[in-house]
C-alpha cells in the first residue's frame, strides 16, 4: 500500500508517511483554530501532540478521521491525504476512514454492553466475521492486544461499564483495533486514569507501534518523551515544531517549544 | 470594608468561641429553617387537598359500582308473550315491552302479598314504581333468546328503580318526598319491608364497568363499558400513529437536522404546540378531518387523530429529552469504530433512551385518555353510545362516546342518581390512569435494568 514515493522522497527518517497534512486550516464558525499545519505522520511510529490548553492538537487529531464532521460550524481546509488519497474529498465516505483510522477519546466510553459485544461491535458493522467462531477470534485477538483478555476472558458477557477506569480505557483501545486499522488516533487516553493503569496504557501504545501507525495526544510531556518518537508542539493554533521527540525535548529550534517544555508557558 | 474584616483601633474584636452561633449563622439558619418551613407548608397543603380528592371521589363514587336490585320469580305467561303459541321469535317479537310490564308488576304484587305486607295498595299496577323502566326490556331479550322457558316461572335478577336505589343508599330521603313525583312515602314503606324479606337488596354492579349508557330518565341502567371501548379504539390510533411519528420526528431533529433558522422555528412552534388549549385541536380536527377529510362524526378514529395530534408535542419533548440525555461519548465511540449516523442512533442512542421514551409516550396516552375538550367539538359527547361497535371497522368508525366525554355527560344530566355515576366513571378513568403510570414505571425499571 506504501506507493506514495514522491512522499518516501522527502522523508527524514526511514519509516513510511501513513498521513500528510498539507496547509490544513480549521475554523469554528469565525474561529480560526488550526492555522496552516504540515504534518507527516509515519507508520509504525507513535507521534505525538503536545501544547498548551485550547491550543487546537486535539482539533487537529479529530481533521484526521473527519471527526469534525460532527460538529455542524466546524470547517476544515487544506489537503490531508492518507495513504497519498484526499480524505476531504467528496468521493470519500467519512465512514470508510474511520474504519481505517480509528479513535480513541479521553474519557473511557465502553458501550453499556458486554465487554464482548463492545469488541465485536466494529467487526459486525464492516462485516469482517463470517461466522461466530471468527468474531470469537478477533474478540480474542484484539483483547490480548489491548492486554485485557486475562483479566477478563472469564466475563466476556459482564458489562464493558462494570470494569475499572483502566480496563476500561484498554477496552475502548482494543476495541477500536478490533476493526484492524492503520492508524490509531488517542485524545488523551490517560487523563482520567490513575499512574499505575497510565502505565499500562503507555506499554500498550508501546507495543502497538509494531502494527500501527498511533498518534496521540497529550498533556504529559513525560508522557511524550516516554511513548512516542515523533513530537509535534501546537501553540495557538499553529504548529510550532515537529520533529524527532528526543530532539525537541532536548534540544528544541523553537524558543516557544523551550518555554513550553521548560514549563514557562501553557 | 467591612468593620467585621478589618477591626481597627485599640477596640480589637475579641475571639468568639464556636459554642456560641453569633447573629449572622443565626439569620442565616433562621432563613433555612424558615424556607424549609414554607416548602413542608406546601407539601402539606399539596397532601392535605389530595386526600380530600380521594377522600371526595370514592365517598361519592363508590356508590356507582353498587346497585338495588329486586329478586324475583316472574311467570312468563303464554298467553302474555307468545300469543300464537308457536314460539317463533319473529312472532314473539311483535310483542313489546309493554307487553311485559304487567308480568313483572304481578310476580312483584305477588311476592309483596306472599310476604304478608300490608300495603294500601289494590293493584298490581302499583308496583311500577319500585321497577326500572329497563325491567321489562331485560325479561324480553331473556324470553326471546330461550323461548322454551315460555310457560315456566324464571328467577330474574331486576333493577329496582333509581329512587329505590337512591332510598338504599341514603340519596333520597323521605323529608324531600314532597316534591319527588316518581316515589312516595307508601312505596318506601314497602321498599323497607321488601328489604326485611331479602328480595330487593344492593349488590355488585358490573354492568356500570362494562353496561352502555342508558336514556336520562334510567341512570339505574347507565354503564360505561361502550365508552370504555371508544377510548380504547381512539388509544389504538394515538398509539400507532403518535409513537412512530413522535418518534421519528425527534430522532431526526435531535441527530440529523442541521442547526438553522428552519429547524429553530420548528423547535420553537413544537415547544409551543404543547402548550395549545386542547380545544383548538378539537376546532383544528373538525376542521381537517370532518369538514375537509369528510371522516364520519363522532368516530373513534377521528377523536384518535385529534388526540394524536395533541399528543405529538409531548411525545416529542420527552423523545428529544432522553435523546439529549444519552452522553455525547457514546455517539463519538460509534462514530469513532466506523458506525453510520444512523447505526449508531439505532444501535446505541436510540436503546439508550428508550426508557425515556416509553414513560413520555405513556404520559402522553394518560393525557389523551384524560381529555374532553376536543371531543366535545367532533361530537364525540352526548347520547351517542347504546350498542356496542360489532367489529373492528365499526369499533373505529361508528359514533362512540369516551370515558371523559360520558363523565362529562353523566354530569351534566338532572337526575342526581347520574352525579353518582359520574363520581363512579371518575374512579373507573383515574384506575385507568394509574395503571398506566404503573406500566410506564415497570417498563422503565426493566428497560434501565440493562446497565
Amino acid at each position: 500500500m506504501y506507493d506514495a514515493p514522491h512522499t518516501t522522497e522527502r522523508n527524514v527518517t526511514k519509516q513510511d508517511i501513513k498521513i500528510s497534512a498539507r496547509n490544513v486550516q480549521v475554523y469554528y464558525g469565525d474561529t480560526h483554530a488550526i492555522k496552516d499545519v504540515d504534518v507527516e505522520i509515519e507508520a509504525q511510529t507513535v507521534t505525538a501532540f503536545i501544547g498548551p490548553s485550547g491550543c487546537g492538537k486535539s482539533t487537529f487529531l479529530r481533521c484526521l478521521n473527519r471527526m469534525n464532521d460532527t460538529i455542524d460550524i466546524a470547517r476544515v481546509e487544506g489537503e490531508i491525504l492518507l495513504d497519498g488519497e484526499d480524505i476531504y474529498d467528496k468521493r470519500v465516505d467519512p465512514v470508510q476512514l474511520r474504519a481505517r483510522v480509528g479513535m480513541v477519546f479521553q474519557k473511557p466510553n465502553p458501550f453499556p454492553k458486554s465487554i464482548y459485544d463492545n469488541i465485536a461491535y466494529g467487526p459486525r458493522i464492516h462485516g469482517l466475521a463470517r461466522n461466530k467462531s471468527d468474531l470469537d477470534d478477533i474478540v480474542e485477538k484484539a483483547l490480548r492486544r489491548g492486554a485485557l483478555w486475562n483479566e477478563v476472558k472469564d466475563r466476556l458477557q459482564a458489562p464493558g461499564t462494570g470494569l475499572s477506569g483502566g480496563q476500561q480505557q484498554r477496552l475502548c483501545i482494543a476495541r477500536a483495533i478490533a476493526t484492524e486499522p492503520e492508524v490509531l488516533l488517542m485524545d488523551e487516553p490517560c487523563s482520567a486514569l490513575d499512574p499505575i493503569a497510565t502505565g499500562q496504557v503507555e506499554e500498550l501504545i508501546d507495543e502497538l507501534r509494531q502494527d500501527y501507525s498511533v498518534v496521540i495526544v497529550t498533556h504529559s510531556m513525560q508522557q511524550a518523551a516516554r511513548v512516542s518518537q515523533k513530537t509535534a508542539f501546537f501553540h495557538l493554533g499553529n504548529l510550532v515544531e515537529f520533529g524527532e521527540t528526543s530532539k525537541i525535548f532536548t534540544n528544541p529550534d523553537d524558543s516557544r517549544t523551550e518555554s513550553y517544555i521548560t514549563g514557562r508557558i501553557g | 470594608m467591612t468593620d467585621a474584616s478589618m477591626p481597627s483601633g485599640g477596640k480589637a474584636a475579641p475571639r468568639k468561641s464556636l459554642m456560641i452561633e453569633d447573629a449572622r449563622t443565626k439569620r442565616r439558619n433562621a432563613a433555612e429553617k424558615r424556607f424549609q418551613a414554607y416548602g413542608l407548608a406546601a407539601i402539606a397543603v399539596g397532601v392535605f387537598f389530595l386526600v380530600v380528592l380521594l377522600w371526595s371521589i370514592l365517598a361519592s363514587g363508590l356508590g356507582a359500582f353498587q346497585q338495588t336490585f329486586i329478586e324475583t320469580p316472574i311467570y312468563l305467561d303464554e298467553a302474555k308473550v307468545d300469543k300464537k303459541g308457536n314460539r317463533n321469535p319473529e312472532e314473539m317479537s311483535k310483542t313489546t315491552t309493554f307487553g311485559y310490564a304487567p308480568l313483572i308488576q304481578t310476580a312483584l304484587w305477588e311476592q309483596v302479598q306472599a310476604a304478608g305486607i300490608e300495603t294500601p295498595f289494590t293493584k298490581s299496577k302499583e308496583m311500577k314504581a319500585l321497577l326500572s323502566d329497563s325491567a321489562a326490556a331485560q325479561v324480553r331479550d331473556y324470553v326471546l333468546s330461550h323461548p322454551e322457558q315460555v310457560g315456566e316461572t324464571v328467577t330474574f335478577r331486576i333493577l329496582a328503580a333509581s329512587r329505590v336505589d337512591g332510598y338504599l343508599k341514603g340519596r333520597v330521603v323521605r323529608e324531600d318526598l314532597a316534591r319527588d313525583k316518581s316515589i312516595d312515602a307508601e312505596h318506601l314503606d314497602v321498599v323497607d319491608r321488601l328489604v326485611d324479606a331479602g328480595v330487593i337488596r344492593k349488590q355488585f354492579n358490573l354492568d356500570f364497568i362494562v353496561g352502555a349508557d342508558a336514556s336520562e330518565k334510567r341512570p339505574e341502567q347507565a354503564g360505561l363499558g361502550v365508552a370504555m371501548l371508544g377510548s380504547f379504539y381512539m388509544m389504538l390510533v394515538v398509539l400507532v400513529l403518535a409513537l412512530p411519528i413522535g418518534v421519528a420526528a425527534s430522532i431526526y431533529l435531535e441527530e440529523f437536522a442541521p442547526q438553522n433558522k428552519v429547524t429553530d422555528f420548528i423547535e420553537v412552534n413544537i415547544s409551543n404546540l404543547a402548550a395549545v388549549p386542547s380545544i383548538v385541536f378539537g376546532i383544528l380536527g373538525l376542521a381537517a378531518f370532518i369538514q375537509f377529510a369528510h371522516l364520519p362524526m363522532s368516530a373513534p378514529l377521528v377523536g384518535g387523530l385529534v388526540l394524536t395530534l395533541m399528543t405529538l408535542p409531548t411525545i416529542i419533548i420527552s423523545t428529544r429529552a432522553s435523546l439529549k440525555s444519552v452522553p455525547p461519548s457514546i455517539r463519538d465511540a460509534a462514530l469513532g469504530v466506523g458506525a453510520s449516523k444512523m447505526q449508531s442512533v439505532f444501535h446505541h442512542v436510540l436503546p439508550l433512551a428508550m426508557p425515556g421514551i416509553l414513560t413520555g409516550t405513556i404520559i402522553g396516552l394518560a393525557q389523551a385518555l384524560g381529555e374532553t375538550a376536543p371531543l366535545l367539538l367532533i361530537g364525540m359527547v352526548g347520547y351517542v353510545a347504546t350498542n356496542y361497535p360489532d367489529g373492528l371497522v365499526s369499533g373505529f368508525m361508528a359514533p362512540n362516546s369516551a370515558m371523559p366525554a360520558q363523565i362529562f355527560e353523566w354530569a351534566k344530566r338532572a337526575d342526581p342518581a347520574y352525579y353518582e355515576r359520574a363520581w363512579g366513571g371518575i374512579i373507573v378513568l383515574l384506575v385507568f390512569l394509574l395503571t398506566m403510570n404503573i406500566i410506564a414505571i415497570i417498563l422503565r425499571r426493566r428497560f434501565e435494568r440493562r446497565w
